[in-house]
């Protein structure tokens, strides 16, 4: 049997500001993880990258990132995943700060 | 310093316009990403983690005040008010939007400056000795040599595609303060018998993936071979080197399959071909670039108040003791403004800094301010009887801490804070081992100590040549930081070695702890350093004060 599929999101880099975003399943791109479209199924992991990477006017890198249900939505599993959900830690720069209201 | 050229200015306006026009082609779907990267690379932008990052190129570190000014008016206009220093002399803006590159590329040429080639298979930005023309131990003053170089690197038609980046690094003094072992190509300057200003040529260094140490193909090259020479080592490089492995295809791994001996030869060989087309024209534009660099006016004043101030003070006093080398005029002294305040981001300097860097500079310094690879900044030429001022105005402004050389001066690269590469965080570690050790008090029992901490194996912080190195890994998805010891970067290069199992991102700062607490108690005499020390104990006291004694290995 083949290994269980690890559930993804679909996340990039906005083309003209770099910020990090994720894709939602009604197809915006969110700056908020817990927005996210929780992939659980690997076809359709590749619809959705596929879909992501065609934008090419908006986003940039798009690629398929481990996450994991959580009480407000999609959680990162890895630590680079949930420093992009924030921004630096050395300066309240980035996220953290841009989405505070 | 030198000054643009017309040809200099044109083609940098070119290549401003050209990528403004590429810029917009990207944003108006022109271009693909997959064809818009390397256009964007050759200009030195990159997109990171957060954001992008454009990469400036600061030639052999030397900066003008007025260069100075118009990095803080970039950071304050398009980025988050500061820049970060990097430990190759560059600087790094981490938050630039990609609409408002062009615009900054085109400040960025309004002062002679640029990012042409800090990215890409290219001949890189060339590094020097950031105190150079001012050490009281220099030979010559590398930075003729190094214009020459960039002169000659910049845009070269047969060497914008190697098979990887190339980096050279130049010194002209016989103690090596520009890494030059650890670089493609390692330029020393020596003197042959009959007293002549030469170059001992290293090749093949590097750290990264497969740290080595350069190898010396030739111990004495007359300077007026030094151009052809050096196409002739990249010309073998770009014919032999490996495109089918990126792991392989740095000139230290070329070195190492063709053989020391082989590669020497087709060197030679090559560089006898090239030589003669050198028709001279290299060594007048030598010479027009010289007289760029001349000496400035030094001052004759009294220093009296210098030493009254030094005998006073003892917070200048300590400060004097860390930041100050000597000059090559007695009457003044080289400045290292520490960028690494206790607690501080290594290398980060605040738009406000940048400038009273510059009014400094332009005030007591002769207009000349220096970036060293250890992501510090330099005032290279300040009378002595101006320091207590100087000093006054850095305390003011956040700039006056007394550690250079000591274990807060630390070398750290953005790592996983910012970069896309690393694999864990730098940043962070640097930081808390500087408050941790400020806290004890221990820094300056502890004396002259080199950390350099890198997120990932590339080893852009140098961590193989710090005297404790620190490199961050992610193990089965934590961060994991692996520790080296005895590792040198002068002209002694010294690869560090491995205590053995890595540290979790915790436990890093008590392990660092307790390596030094083992170093003073068993170093003979306060004057020993910890790096003199470990040469004479080796490894064996420092592991059992890591792990433990025999069979214990309670590190993660």
């Amino acid at each position: 049997m083949s290994r269980r599929f690890t559930p993804k999101v679909v996340t990039a880099n906005r083309l003209r500001e770099g910020d990090v975003v994720y894709l939602t399943a009604d197809d915006r791109w969110t700056p908020h993880h817990h927005e996210a479209e929780l992939i659980e199924d690997e076809a359709h992991a590749q619809m959705r990258l596929l879909h992501g990477s065609a934008q090419r006017l908006l986003v940039v890198g798009a690629y398929l990132a481990d996450a994991k249900p959580g009480p407000k939505g999609p959680e990162p599993t890895h630590f680079r995943e949930a420093f992009r959900t924030r921004g630096p830690s050395n300066y309240n720069h980035g996220k953290q700060a841009d989405l505070v209201n | 310093m030198y000054s643009y050229s017309d040809f200099d200015e044109a083609f940098v306006r070119a290549r401003v316009a050209q990528f403004t026009d590429q810029v917009n082609r990207r944003l108006d779907g022109s271009l693909t990403e997959d064809e818009f990267r390397p256009l964007r690379l050759m200009n030195g932008l990159y997109l990171q983690l957060h954001a992008y990052m454009l990469r400036v190129a600061i030639p052999y570190g030397t900066i003008s005040p007025r260069q100075m000014r118009q990095l803080a008016m970039i950071a304050d206009t398009w980025d988050k008010g500061y820049g970060h220093f990097t430990t190759r002399q560059n600087i790094q803006f981490n938050w630039p939007k990609l609409p408002d590159v062009p615009a900054i590329l085109g400040a960025l040429a309004d002062v002679e400056m640029h990012a042409i080639q800090t990215s890409g298979n290219t001949v890189r930005n060339v590094t020097a000795d950031h105190f150079a023309g001012a050490a009281a131990d220099e030979i010559a003053d590398p930075r003729p040599y190094a214009e020459l170089l960039r002169q000659w690197s910049t845009d070269h038609p047969e060497f914008q595609f190697l098979p990887r980046k190339f980096k050279i690094a130049i010194t002209g003094a016989p103690n090596d303060r520009a890494v030059t072992r650890a670089h493609d190509i390692g330029l020393r300057m020596v003197r042959n018998a009959a007293g002549e200003p030469g170059f001992e040529v290293i090749v093949g260094g590097g750290l990264g993936r497969t740290p080595m140490v350069g190898m010396t193909v030739r111990d004495f090259l007359p300077e007026a071979d030094l151009l052809p020479y050096v196409e002739a080592v990249l010309s073998v490089y770009n014919v032999l080197g490996r495109r089918d492995n990126k792991y392989k295809a740095r000139i230290k791994i070329t070195l190492h399959e063709t053989g020391k001996d082989a590669i020497t030869r087709m060197i030679e060989d090559r560089f006898a071909e090239l030589r003669p087309q050198f028709g001279g024209n290299d060594q007048t534009l030598l010479a027009d670039i010289r007289e760029a660099f001349a000496a400035p006016a030094f001052r004759t004043a009294p220093v009296d108040a210098y030493d009254a101030f030094y005998k006073a003070d003892p917070v200048f006093r300590a400060w004097a003791d860390t930041n100050l080398s000597q000059h090559r005029n007695p009457d003044y002294a080289i400045v290292t403004v520490s960028i690494k305040a206790h607690g501080a981001t290594p290398g980060d300097a605040t738009s406000d800094q940048m400038r009273l860097l510059a009014d400094l500079a332009e005030t007591y310094g002769h207009s000349d301010l220096r970036i060293s690879h250890e992501q510090n900044v330099i005032l290279p030429h300040v009378h002595k009887s101006d320091l207590p001022t100087v000093h006054a105005a850095l305390v003011k402004a956040g700039l006056g801490t007394a550690n250079v050389g000591l274990l807060s001066d630390i070398i750290a690269c953005p790592g996983m804070d910012y970069c896309a590469l690393a694999t864990a965080r730098s940043i962070p570690v640097a930081q808390e081992l500087a408050t941790h050790f400020e806290a004890l008090k221990l820094e300056h029992e502890i004396g002259p100590l080199k950390i350099k901490i890198s997120g990932c194996i590339n080893a852009c912080g140098h961590h193989h040549v710090g005297h404790i190195g620190i490199l961050g890994l992610d193990r089965a998805g934590v961060e994991n930081y692996q520790i080296t010891l005895g590792g040198d970067g002068t002209e002694d290069a010294v690869i560090g070695e491995k205590t053995g199992p890595g540290f979790a991102y915790d436990a890093v700062i008590p392990a660092i702890e307790r390596i030094l607490r083992a170093y003073l108690g068993l170093r003979l005499e306060p004057s020993e350093t910890f790096l003199q020390a470990f040469r004479r104990v080796g490894m064996d006291p420092f592991k059992t004060a890591l792990y433990g004694g025999e069979g214990a290995q309670d590190a993660a």
